[in-house]
């Protein structure tokens, strides 16, 4: 089906230019599309449609002034439920905030706000972002657009999802440990984490301090380095977002390739990752070589302990960072409270879900007494270690590239007996944000009618060779052409 | 042998500030006995002479100048608290 959504940012940008379309074409595209599949995807935990037509009419008639500019000005996006929206409720998909309404933007959000985007509404997600699947959501499960039973992947599901059934334009979401690229890869879009500290996280609903970014979901890589460049760049209400120059992502957008060197873990090809990855990601190096790439194989040989360094440091610092949802200022709280403690102990007993009651043991267990060293400094040691195999290799190599998950999207309710299994998916995205480095999941290929995505790892605040490969990638084959058949 | 024995299941839900049944404590015993065996693998490796990462970039002491901004207003801010009262946050009672 054709929808205003297959044309690039700067192809909308051309048409409302020419008057050819308007703001409200737009925003009524995504609620047309939110109306025919809505209930088949379900990747909304709330519309905010009255507001966005009455933008789109506001904006309509600035059209042709300067105060249309803008290359954003007048785009569809969806937003991740654990981004603050002033006056739009957010939920990080949790019973504890279901009726939180933030007094406040998100930096993330006021930024999309300068450039003028619509927002359509609120995306699912796994409950606080813990979880690969949306089935930690306290509300609904999204469904994957290319198959209803599937997963759409996590925790950005929703944000995922969305793009890829074409109720709107783009999206933000958040990727922890492969939160926004797993997903991506699961629903055939591409989604990018930026290099830590390269988007504020001011107003994003804390999980790992130290691991969490905010970051973009498109159809295309361009639309990708568009919607990144909007909201990049240092924030003083983030003393962790970083202050060094942001480029002209687009200017990257070269497709020349020649000459890069390519470094192909052989851990991420190893045992535990599917055939059909694996070929899927030896076929797209021989694309990239044809382009005049070279590649070689390498070792990142701590690869093996980043899963359990993960857990260990990411549920200590969510079992810390979650400590505010304790029913006294905001959020859900219990009916007869016998006391104050006994307020604090029921109202998280019953307004958290069983994943995110699981990670806060855990993180409240790793950094208790006499276990602290043990554990959670020991995690934190093996993070250099795993750190330092990523610098290694980029002292020869410019970028890294592998599956960006073992396997395509998994059936509902497959991998939810076992956490150890679920956690397992994240794999090859989880070293990635403990090096702290930027990654990308960009089409390129299928199996059983389902996604793969191919992940491109770059180094520090270099998302633009991470963007200029992946572009040269896409206009190479054609993956990202294909649409779900919704 | 268990890594993990159910008061001190019992002792952490209390320390994160979460109730919890009898039953439950018994299922947490052992799902954290599991998780707490699969990050033991960490052991393997020798780091003592390994600095810890806490953070990713090389950043210390981000400063800014100690100028006062105007806050959010104080309606606003009690808005989403369950219960207030005269522009306090209401509690139950903690002193006897």
């Amino acid at each position: 089906m054709v929808s205003l959504f297959d044309h690039k940012v700067s192809e909308l940008h051309q048409l409302l230019h020419k008057k050819e379309i308007t703001v409200t074409d737009l925003v009524s595209e995504s609620y047309k599309r939110i109306g025919e599949v809505e209930d088949k995807v379900q990747a909304f935990l709330t519309l905010d449609e009255e507001k966005a037509r009455e933008a789109a009419k506001r904006m309509d008639g600035k059209i042709g002034t300067d105060e249309a500019k803008g290359l954003l000005f007048g785009m569809p996006i969806g937003v991740k439920d654990n981004i603050v929206t002033k006056g739009l409720r957010t939920t990080s998909a949790s019973k504890i905030l279901e009726n939180f309404d933030p007094i406040y933007d998100a930096t993330a959000a006021s930024k999309l706000h300068n450039a003028e985007t619509i927002t359509i509404g609120k995306l699912n997600m796994d409950e606080f972002a813990m979880g690969s699947s949306n089935e930690n959501s306290g509300f609904q499960v999204t469904r994957n657009p290319w198959n209803l039973e599937r997963v759409p992947g996590g925790s950005s599901g929703g944000s995922a999802a969305s793009v890829a059934a074409g109720e709107v334009l783009f999206s933000l979401g958040s990727d922890t440990g492969g939160s926004i690229r797993q997903p991506a890869s699961y629903c055939g879009v591409v989604g990018l984490k930026p290099t830590y500290g390269r988007v504020s996280r001011f107003g994003l609903i804390a999980f790992a301090s130290s691991l969490d970014q905010i970051g973009p979901i498109t159809r295309t890589v361009e639309d990708n380095a568009y919607l990144l460049q909007a909201i990049s760049g240092v924030d003083p209400m983030d003393s962790t977002s970083a202050n060094v120059e942001v480029p002209s992502y687009a200017e990257s957008l070269t497709g020349d390739v020649k000459g890069l060197r390519i470094a192909v873990p052989k851990e991420y090809l190893a045992e535990g990752v599917n055939e059909e990855v694996r070929q899927s990601v030896l076929d797209a190096l021989k694309v990239l070589e044809k382009l005049g790439a070279t590649w070689e194989e390498v070792s990142l040989p701590h690869s093996k302990y980043a899963l359990a360094t993960y857990y260990l440091l990411s549920s200590s610092e969510a079992s810390a960072n979650l400590a505010r949802f304790d029913g006294v200022r905001y959020g859900y709280r219990t009916a007869d409270p016998e006391n104050l403690i006994d307020l604090y102990k029921k109202t998280r007993a019953e307004g958290f879900g069983d994943e995110v009651k699981r990670r806060i043991m855990l993180g409240t267990f790793a950094l208790s007494s006499g276990y602290y060293d043990a554990y959670y400094k020991k995690a934190q040691k093996v993070r250099t270690l795993i750190k330092q195999d990523f610098e290694n290799v980029f002292e020869k190599y410019d970028v890294i590239i592998g599956p960006t998950a073992p396997t395509p999207a998994f059936k509902i309710g497959e991998n939810t007996s076992d956490p150890l299994t679920m956690y397992a998916n994240d794999i090859l995205t989880i070293p990635v944000n403990l090096a702290g480095v930027p990654g990308i999941s960009v089409p390129c290929g299928f199996a059983d009618g389902l996604p793969l995505g191919l992940q491109i790892i770059g180094k520090h605040f270099d998302e633009s060779t991470v963007y200029r490969v992946a572009h040269a990638f896409e206009q190479a084959t054609e993956f990202h052409k294909q649409k779900p058949g919704l | 042998m268990s890594r993990i024995s159910i008061d001190q299941v019992k002792h952490v839900a209390h320390l994160a500030r979460l109730a919890m049944t009898e039953e439950e404590a018994v299922a947490y015993t052992e799902q954290l006995d599991k998780m707490i065996s699969f990050a033991e693998l960490l052991n393997e490796l020798d780091t003592d002479h390994v600095e810890p990462t806490s953070h990713v970039l090389d950043m210390k002491n981000v400063l800014r100048e100690d100028k006062a901004n105007k806050g959010l207003p104080q309606e606003e801010v009690l808005k989403n608290a369950p219960e207030h009262q005269d522009g306090y946050i209401k509690v139950p009672s903690i002193i006897e």
